[in-house]
């Protein structure tokens, strides 16, 4: 990890990684939740930590591996770094003996700026991460603030930093389109943080999940983000990523030649991953399913009744799905049965001459990907074609 | 002579009373008959709820009637025995007024209600004036005596000065309490007459209602004047000519309960067993076959639509069943007309007539709701004369059959003759709004020092998109409407059209007067722009008479519509987001290339031109 070296919108690197697999493991505890978030996460870490542990352990015992080992793990949540790097390096430790782990396997973790001081770095590449995912949102006080974020500007700097010396690639993630945030107060938060000399960058619009109390909040008349401010920055993004040699290789990432995100990568190319802890989605076996949500009852129960609910897909369902998901990436996808039948219909007709979506012979690309859904609804409005 | 074996099943002509219930809107009918249904036992208290005999959902939902329904009461009087009475509740809304009047024809008498509160309103006087015209015996009664603004004896006047009514004949109640409804069941064996017609004579037999039932299918309403009808007769409808068997006959209590015949004077329900509608039509007589009748009733004269409008279904497959769902529809509501149109913009359809604004609701309501169909419903617009050119005159029923400017001599529109009542100290007031409205100032008449009558003529366009509204708002709810038709007036009107992306919009246009042409395109591309959702490109939306172009807004090229975000690879759940997302594009019309929401074709409603 990182191996390839090519440009992160590489469409045979995005092909390949149909045939990589892949490991999620959650951690939901966040010392306090923020307003924008749905996420199956609970506040502050309390007692069930340790049961939690067991139970994820458990849990990764029981599964089965896949015919090779793991080329992608990813550590997510919550708050990975709310456990200390020695338990998170027995989660992995746990993941390796049971799935193997390749030799070049990206081993990525979420963390938020004021936990990753320098030992807790260090202990992380110890234990066997080589990524880094920082929670960094914004370089502005007033826009973090009003995310509710509770590191300032300069511990994310910070972070980066001893970032860099630990870990082999180092993403940011940021969120735009918060209200009150202005043109130049983004525009310099991305600036910040390429300049920062990361390796990859995730630019999420802030959008209103229902349930928290973001959505509260704008139910009772505060201001929602604006859609056209949201295009103007993610655009603005784009431009400043680019001239820093950050190429757009999926709807919201970014990544320097040979730093695509695997785990992203195997995701969006229709690959199978297995997944773990509370809420947690895996794709295995052609099927999708996911865990209890709730922290207390996944906790309590046995690792075979953790299953919360499935969707089980026929080929027609499926090849729209690897379609859907493909789209995302800046490469495309290869057409296959539904990308012809969607090219061909009505309304790929009118989003082709909208200039939303591009189809060349061997190749379906959205080239507006601010319009993306609308393809995405286009793709599930089409009936499957007769059998036989 | 044929044998007449139902003679001892049916009910003494002498003890029958038949009767309407009639007022204006909200003044307690059918109220009123929730309490003679209890205190003749017709329900028992399991069964009874308020306004019972309101019983579709719409009705419930709405609180207000709108079908005319029939009820077969068993009186006791202390005094003097067992009598039939026969009940119909009838609608108050103006839409509704044919309802009324097909129910006066199957009475003797009606009684009259005023809220004693509210005192004689528009259609007080125009369904009082129903009944006179239809030589009924009249019970006036004042309702809601429990109100604390009650006040009995100004509306008493008002009644004996407006209609003539003797005021020691009225009678007061409170249909909420049960207050003097003894007193009114005496006064309805006492003053209203017994129904004529001898059992003897050939069966004449009017069908006044009908709906359709999936089992039993067409189910007619009855009112037999003369002979008896009994279970097993072979009948035959004099007009249709059709031969049928009466496979049922039976009353409604208002439960349906057979028997064995229907005789003079009886209102019940016959089942002939045919399911092909358009084989009975309401107004029709009903005679036996084996002692038949020479002459029909009078039937009754098809209602003049006031309104059109075009229903088109969503799902341009579903055109048959619209068709099939409509004569099913058409059994129960007889006003409803229609004639299959085609619309560039919107497929194959109907254009409906409708006799208001409420009836258009609710029939689209009912056919969306009772038929399970998706409707997109166009912009209602009244009916114009056009005289060509070469004088020939042709009835348009909508704009876009309006003949092109050189190739029309004038265009008439129809007027009306509007009655409204207002306490004196909106008179200014309404006089201003029906100036407003073209109105032309007819009589004014005092019924009282604090209420007046205004008599305008009015064009039918200006008062049924609502006027109504603003009346009620600016007389704050007290001045109350009725209107009739008053023949055609030639005017100065133009069609205004919608063009959007460049591609005029057949189902958009409307007739309208020249002085208002400028306002209502503004207003309404205005409203437009608020409807149309943004597209993948602009959309400009424009106004148009003839080629010049009087208003202009545009819907910007929608620039963001993706999640940004897929959370731990959580695919189900973005994919069902999409898929209700694509659930609602579903119900808009596609206009070329446009995506255009249902409400946007009625959007001419909210326009106010004023
Ligand atoms: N206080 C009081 N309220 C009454 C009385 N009679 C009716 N109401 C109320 O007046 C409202 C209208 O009553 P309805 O019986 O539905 O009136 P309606 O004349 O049948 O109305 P439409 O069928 O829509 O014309 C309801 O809220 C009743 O509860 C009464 O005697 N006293
Ligand atoms: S830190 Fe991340 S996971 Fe935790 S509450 Fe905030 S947004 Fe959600
Ligand atoms: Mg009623």
């Amino acid at each position: 990890m990182p191996t390839d070296a090519v440009r992160a919108d590489d469409p045979a690197l995005a092909d390949r990684a149909a045939t990589w697999v892949g490991a999620y493991v959650h951690i939901p505890f966040c010392r306090r939740v923020c307003p924008y978030c749905d996420f199956a996460v609970v506040e502050g870490p309390g007692d069930l930590r340790a049961p939690y542990l067991e139970a994820l352990k458990a849990e990764i015992a029981a599964d089965q591996p896949f015919g090779g080992p793991l080329d992608a793990v990813h550590l997510g949540g919550g708050t990975p770094t709310s456990l200390d790097p020695a338990a998170l390096g027995a989660v992995l430790a746990g993941l390796a003996s049971r799935f193997g782990l390749a030799d070049d396997a990206e081993v990525s973790i979420e963390a938020n700026p004021e936990d990753l001081d320098a030992p807790t770095a260090e202990g992380l590449a110890a234990a066997g991460f080589n990524r880094v995912s920082l929670g960094v949102q914004s370089f502005d006080p007033a826009v973090l603030a009003s995310l509710g974020r509770r590191h300032s500007p300069e511990q994310a700097g910070a972070a980066i930093a001893i970032a860099r010396t630990s870990f082999a690639s180092v993403n940011v993630d940021l969120i735009f389109g918060a209200v009150g945030e202005s043109a130049r107060s983004w525009e310099s938060s991305v600036q910040r943080a390429v300049d920062a000399g990361i390796d990859h960058l995730s630019a999420y619009a802030l959008t209103v999940e229902r349930g928290t109390p973001l959505a509260r909040a704008v139910l009772a008349g505060a201001p929602a983000p604006d859609p056209d401010d949201q295009a103007d920055k993610y655009l603005a993004a784009e431009s400043i990523a680019a001239a820093s040699g950050l190429v757009r290789y999926e709807t919201s990432n970014y990544a320097r030649n040979g730093h695509a995100c695997r785990y992203n990568l195997l995701t969006w190319a229709h690959g199978e991953y297995a997944a773990f802890g509370n809420g947690a989605h895996r794709h295995r076996d052609g099927r999708r399913s996911w865990n209890l949500r709730r922290v207390d009852r996944y906790v309590e129960r046995s690792p075979a009744a953790v299953v919360a609910g499935e969707e089980q897909l026929d080929a027609w369902g499926r090849d729209v799905e690897r379609v859907l998901v493909g789209l995302r990436r800046t490469a495309g996808v290869v057409p296959g049965i539904a990308g012809a039948a969607l090219a061909g219909s009505a309304a790929g007709e009118r989003l082709i001459a909208a200039g939303v979506l591009h189809a060349v012979a061997d190749r379906l690309q959205v080239i507006r990907p601010l319009l993306g859904d609308e393809v995405g609804r286009a793709l599930l409005a089409l009936e499957p074609p007769p059998i036989g | 002579m044929p044998t007449r074996p139902h003679r001892s099943a049916v009910t003494d002509t002498s003890r029958i009373r038949n009767f309407s219930i009639i007022a204006h809107i909200d003044h307690g009918k059918s109220t009123l008959a929730d309490r003679l249904l209890e205190r003749t036992g017709a329900l028992d208290v399991r069964e009874m709820r308020e306004q019972v005999l309101d019983s579709m959902d719409l009705e419930r939902e709405r609180g207000i009637t709108i079908k005319a329904q029939a009820v077969r009461l068993a009186y006791r009087s202390p005094s003097r025995g067992d009598y039939v009475l026969n009940l119909i509740d009838t609608p108050g809304h103006v839409d509704f007024t044919y309802e009324v009047s097909r129910s006066l024809a199957a009475c003797e008498g009606a009684i009259l209600l005023v809220d004693a509160a509210q005192g004689v309103e528009a259609q007080t006087l125009a369904n009082a004036y129903l009944a006179v015209e239809g030589g009924l015996e009249i019970i006036a009664v004042l309702n809601k005596l429990d109100l604390p603004a009650a006040d009995p004896d100004r509306v008493e006047e008002e009644i004996a000065s407006v209609l003539g009514i003797d005021p020691d004949t009225v009678l007061r109640v409170s249909a909420k309490t049960g207050e003097g409804v003894d007193a009114l069941l005496e006064a309805i064996i006492d003053r209203l007459p017994p129904p004529q017609g001898s059992p003897e004579a050939p069966l004449r037999a009017l069908v006044f209602d009908s709906y359709y039932d999936s089992y039993r299918g067409v189910v007619c309403y009855v009112r037999v004047s003369e002979g008896t009808m009994g279970t097993g007769d072979r009948l035959r409808f004099m007009v249709s000519g059709e031969d049928l068997p009466a496979d049922e006959v039976g009353v409604l209590t208002p439960k349906a309960v057979p028997v064995a015949a229907l005789g003079p004077g009886e209102v019940g329900y016959l089942i002939t067993g045919v399911k092909e509608i358009g084989r009975i039509k309401v107004g029709d007589t009903v005679t036996r076959r084996d002692h038949p009748a020479t002459v029909a009733m009078p039937g009754y004269r098809e209602p003049k639509p006031m309104v059109f409008s075009g229903l088109f279904p969503t799902d341009g497959d579903d055109f048959e069943r619209l068709r099939e769902a409509l004569e099913r529809l058409k059994l129960n509501d007889a006003a409803l007309q229609w004639e299959p149109e085609s619309s560039r913009a919107l497929g194959f359809g109907f254009r409906c007539g409708f006799l208001g604004l409420l009836h258009m609701e609710i029939v689209r309501e009912r056919l969306e709701r009772e038929y399970d169909l998706d409707l997109v419903a166009t912009a209602p617009s009244v009916g114009f004369q056009v005289v060509l050119t070469d004088g020939r005159e042709v009835e348009i029923k909508s704009p876009q059959d309006l003949p092109e400017p050189t190739a029309r001599r004038e265009i008439r529109e129809p007027l009306f003759r509007v009655m409204i009542i207002t306490p004196t100290e909106f008179t200014g007031t309404v006089m201003e709004l029906l100036r407003e409205h073209r109105g032309v100032m007819g009589e004014m008449q005092y019924l009282s020092p604090e209420r007046v009558e205004l008599i305008y003529r009015v064009p039918l366009a200006e008062i049924v998109f609502g006027f109504f509204d603003q009346l009620k708002s600016r007389t704050r709810g007290y001045a109350s409407l009725d209107y009739e038709p008053d023949g055609y007036a030639t005017s100065d009107l133009v069609r205004v059209e919608i063009l959007l992306n460049g591609t005029p919009v057949d189902a958009f246009s409307a007739i309208v007067h020249k002085d208002k042409a400028y306002t209502y395109g503004k207003k309404l591309v205005e409203r437009l722009r608020e409807i149309i959702p943004r597209q993948l490109f602009d959309v400009p939306i424009q106004a148009a008479i003839g080629s010049r172009i009087i208003a202009r807004e545009t819907v910007k090229a929608k620039r963001k519509d993706v999640i940004a975000k897929c959370y731990g690879g959580d695919i189900t759940r973005k994919k069902k987001l999409l898929e209700k997302q694509k659930e609602g594009k579903k119900r808009m019309k596609m206009l070329g290339s446009v995506e255009v929401p249902q409400e946007a074709f009625i959007a001419v409603l909210q326009v106010d031109a004023d």
